[in-house]
């Protein structure tokens, strides 16, 4: 079983996104299960939600307790939550952001998970390029395709168009094939750095 | 049954006998063919305002609507009264569920009514002052603010007269009920309080809201036939004098009745989507002094401990109400003085 | 045909296959999804033939549901909580009068305090309303008890409850089979009703019945309660021959052939349970599970059954008698009386506490050992609960506990932050 959580901002659509990823498992014939953190959420309040893929039935009901990845839409969300909190040690995190991970100041996370599995991704500015509105979600769930291989871009594509009718689908399709295709290439740049 | 010789009474009203009326104008409880929706036999006391009311409105709404009538009824007097097991005085289609919700349980049938194609099927949902102005508001106001198919009846004897005369928002100031004792310096109800639910009923803008006596039957008849002509939320309230809870004879029930009116204590009249429309004149005004001493609820009032103090201010109430709805017209009222 | 899907989302949509007449809605969590999906459908023509009322109130929306059904119009409404205890008069009445209504019960939490979150105080404060009450593990049965919800309930004039954890199940997405109009119009013909308010034919509903019959009317919904428990395994086998899913029925056990500790449990959390057991059973220990799909009437020949050889019986519940313990354990116990077993009652998941599958493994560890308190509450922060009783010994004005523990736990976080910093 993969898990995933999620953290955004209440408006952010991180509910939404935690049930399009479940939506593109669905798709490509895996079972999935996704759900809010379940809280009376406000917009700008923090807010998580979960998604887990499987192979065989999902019973479970517990909230995610140790996530294998952790897609984060709002890097200032960090002062307020504790946002790596029970990531599996060698999980993955996907931080919607334009900037570098000192940047942030997430060194000191860094250092206990594997670099490669870390990434950061400019969601925003692939929605406001492709959607012309700062709603990172599509992007980040194509950036999350290319990290974790977890799931496909085309079912992330299905997934997408399926939630967004008409050309609001086609244009945050775009923004997660922009952010499929960023997040591939940084991670070959990694490698021929690791390799170098 | 054999003609009868008909007699013409004096009885101090205004009112001749039905059958002294051409047929067009006589009421539908003159009629030989009348639904009795409320059957005899029921378990009203002597000289129930509320009994007579009720069967008066309903008889009245079946011939209105071709005997095509649901009634849904609140917990209450009527219902108690109505229902003695294993009887039951109803011979037209009624549901009784619970105290507070008679407005959305009709709103229920006509709802179901509606969906089912049985549109020309109507509804009338009754309830006694506390089923209506206390227990029920929130569900009387949710209908009226759906502008649900419903014509509500308030029969309005001023208290809670099933449980054994406890006040209810209905009650009017100074009357004793069993939880506004006549004790101390400001005996019975105390003044400033209650609602007037014809007025908050005319604040949400429904089709109809009329008020009526049993006192005046041609024109409780009338209200009930107009309001049926109508769709869409409609309240009537009705003035039942209630002979236990009020302390008064039974043979005075259409009496007194009459006397609320005339006083200008009960004003009579009807509005459209919030606007008054007409008013029942008061025929020959009278001091509410006179509604009151027939009454031991305002015994306490009267006699060696005599309050004129609180009669005044009774009297206040009257004398507004017949300026609010301009109850006496200028020209009896001239008449009159020149008389 | 299966869908990923919200559970409320699918409730809705199987709400609407069952061509409800009149659908009433008041607001609230986490029960709001349901309704708004059924009065979008109603509004865009998708479900025709239906009368949708936003109403003033729960106490409105049962009493609307009441007058419908009463004019022969199949009636649903949904709640949740405080809902349903503001409606519960009308709650009572519609099971006196006989009325199949069908709602469904997003459980939640009862305040004060004030909380939103999932456990099941509100199904088992009306536990005696005369309703039936049946509880779904999945969303895929909560979509399908609604379509044997409506059968039952017409079939018997007895109005059902779907009880289905709030948020855990309403706001999860998963997949579910919804069904298609066809067969739901096979398995569920209109509604004939008992009784009717009818122009041609009046009737009075709702009379004063006095100490002379109100115990033989009163004896009479026992005696439907009593035909639900044979009618609801023939209901859950038809639907089973039309989709071929097991849902519905009165309990489901898993794993209790050999089992020598059974965990007896309602709703969404059986999942977790059979995981936690799983683990469990591959270190050798014979644990099974029996999960209770009608609370109400109370299955006990089939609950006896299952529990027949059993050392321990461990009754997890969402919700306890403040003055007493459990509540599903009381039943089980009366179900169970004259046979000797070990009953053990764990309180769990209150107000949305998350019950993880290690809790459950550590839950099941204690009973193996017999180290299990007759009445446990799990994961519960003793420490937190001392604090507040040395307060309330020590201060006449301790103030509100609610908001005592809050202060407590910020206090501890942080203390904790600076420690960490």
């Amino acid at each position: 079983m993969f898990q995933i959580r999620l953290h955004g901002r209440g408006g952010q659509g991180v509910v939404t996104a935690a049930e399009i990823l479940s939506v593109a498992a669905f798709a490509e014939g895996r079972h999935a299960q996704a759900f809010p953190s379940f809280g009376s959420e406000r917009t700008g309040a923090p807010v998580v939600s979960f998604c887990r893929i499987d192979d065989r039935e999902i019973r479970t009901r517990e909230p995610v307790m140790e996530p294998n990845a952790i897609i984060i839409q709002d890097a200032t969300l960090v002062h307020q939550v504790d946002l790596f909190a029970g990531l599996v040690h060698d999980g993955y995190a996907l931080v919607n952001t334009s900037r570098d991970f000192a940047e942030l100041g997430f060194d000191h996370t860094l250092m206990s998970f594997r670099h490669d599995r870390f990434m950061t991704c400019p969601a925003t500015e692939f929605a406001l390029e492709h959607l012309g509105r700062p709603l990172p979600n599509a992007a980040l769930l194509g950036g999350f395709a290319a990290l974790t291989g977890q799931i496909s871009i085309e079912a992330i594509d299905t997934a997408v168009k399926e939630r967004f009718e008409g050309s609001v689908g086609e244009r945050n399709a775009a923004a997660a094939a922009a952010a499929y295709a960023f997040v591939v290439s940084k991670m070959k740049e990694l490698t021929r750095a690791s390799s170098d | 049954m054999t003609d009868q010789r008909v007699h013409f009474y004096q009885v101090g009203s205004f009112a001749v006998g039905n059958r002294l009326l051409s047929p067009d104008d006589r009421t539908v409880q003159s009629q030989r063919d009348r639904t009795n929706s409320i059957d005899s036999g029921h378990r009203a006391c002597q000289g129930c305002g509320e009994a007579l009311g009720a069967r008066y409105a309903l008889d009245a709404a079946m011939r209105a609507t071709n005997g095509r009538v649901v009634a849904v009824n609140a917990t209450g007097c009527l219902e108690v009264f109505s229902t003695p097991y294993p009887e039951t005085s109803w011979r037209i289609p009624w549901l009784h569920s619970l105290f507070g919700n008679a407005p959305a349980v009709a709103t229920g049938v006509a709802a179901a009514l509606r969906v089912k194609g049985k549109g020309d099927v109507r509804v009338v949902a009754q309830a006694g002052d506390g089923g209506t102005v206390d227990i029920g508001f929130g569900a009387l106001s949710g209908m009226f603010e759906r502008n649900d198919d419903v014509l509500f009846i308030c029969y309005d004897n001023e208290g809670y007269m099933n449980t054994g005369v406890q006040r209810s928002a209905a009650t009017p100031p100074a009357a004793r009920t069993a939880t506004t004792d006549a004790v101390g310096p400001e005996p019975g109800n105390i003044f400033g309080t209650g609602k007037d639910l014809p007025r908050i009923a005319m604040a949400h803008d429904i089709p109809y809201v009329a008020t009526a006596t049993v006192a005046d039957l041609h024109d409780l008849e009338r209200k009930v036939e107009r309001a049926m002509a109508m769709h869409g939320a409609r309240y009537l309230h009705v003035l039942v004098p209630c002979p236990l809870g009020w302390g008064s004879a039974s043979n005075d029930t259409i009496h007194i009745a009459r006397l609320a009116k005339e006083s200008g204590l009960f004003p009579v009249f009807e509005a459209e989507h919030g606007k008054v429309t007409s008013v029942s004149t008061i025929r020959r005004r009278v001091p509410v002094e006179q509604y009151l001493s027939l009454q031991r609820r305002y015994g306490h009032l009267f006699g060696s401990n005599a309050r004129p103090d609180i009669v005044a201010r009774i009297q206040a109430i009257a004398d507004e109400n017949i300026a609010r709805y301009a109850l006496i017209d200028d020209a009896t009222e001239s008449q009159e003085m020149s008389a | 045909m299966l869908r990923q899907i919200e559970g409320s989302r699918a409730i809705a949509e199987t709400v609407a296959l069952c061509r409800p007449e009149v659908v009433c809605a008041y607001p609230i969590s986490p029960q709001t999804h349901i309704i708004e999906a059924v009065g979008a459908m109603v509004k865009s023509g998708v479900l025709t033939s239906c009368e949708f009322i936003n109403v003033e109130s729960e106490f409105a929306a049962m009493s609307v549901a009441i007058g419908a059904s009463a004019t022969g119009a199949r009636s649903y409404t949904a709640t949740a909580s405080q809902g349903l205890l503001f409606m519960v008069e009308a709650v009572f009445n519609a099971s006196g009068l006989g009325l199949p209504i069908v709602m469904t019960l997003a459980n939640r939490a009862i305040g004060a305090p004030i909380n939103i979150w999932n456990d099941h105080s509100d199904a088992m404060a009306v536990r005696d309303a005369g309703w039936i009450q049946l509880f779904a593990e999945t969303n895929q049965e909560a979509a399908d008890l609604h379509v044997q919800a409506f059968k039952l309930a017409e079939e018997l004039s007895v109005p059902v409850m779907v009880c289905v954890d709030g948020f855990i199940l309403t706001h999860a997405v998963e997949g579910v089979d919804i069904l298609d109009q066809a067969s739901v119009d096979s398995f569920l013909p209109p509604y004939e009703p008992r009784q009717v308010l009818d122009v041609d034919e009046p009737v009075s509903i709702g009379a004063m019945v006095g100490p002379e019959a109100f115990e033989e009317v009163r004896y009479l919904a026992y005696l439907r309660q009593r035909d639900a428990l044979e009618r609801i395994p023939e209901i859950a086998r038809t639907f089973n021959d039309l989709t071929g899913r097991d849902s519905g029925g009165l309990i489901r056990t898993y794993r209790t052939d050999d089992a020598e500790i059974v965990v007896v449990a309602l709703g969404s959390v059986l999942g977790t349970i059979k995981d936690a057991v799983d683990i469990r059973r591959d270190l050798g220990e014979r644990i099974g599970v029996v999960g209770i799909t009608t609370f109400r009437p109370f299955p006990s020949e089939a609950v006896r059954s299952a529990l027949a050889n059993a050392r321990q019986v461990v009754v997890l519940e969402k919700a306890f008698s403040t003055g007493f313990g459990g509540v599903l354990s009381t039943d089980v116990a009366m179900s169970l009386r004259d046979m000797d077993f070990d009953l053990r009652t764990v309180v769990a998941g209150l107000g949305g506490r998350a019950i993880t599958r290690r809790s459950i493994e550590e839950m099941l560890e204690k009973a193996q050992h017999d180290d299990l308190e007759s009445l446990t509450f799990l994961d519960l922060d003793q420490g937190a609960v001392e604090r507040e009783r040395e307060r309330m010994r020590t201060v006449r004005r301790s103030g509100p506990s609610a908001e005592n523990l809050l202060r407590d736990r910020t206090a501890d976080l942080s203390k904790a932050v600076r420690r960490g910093a």
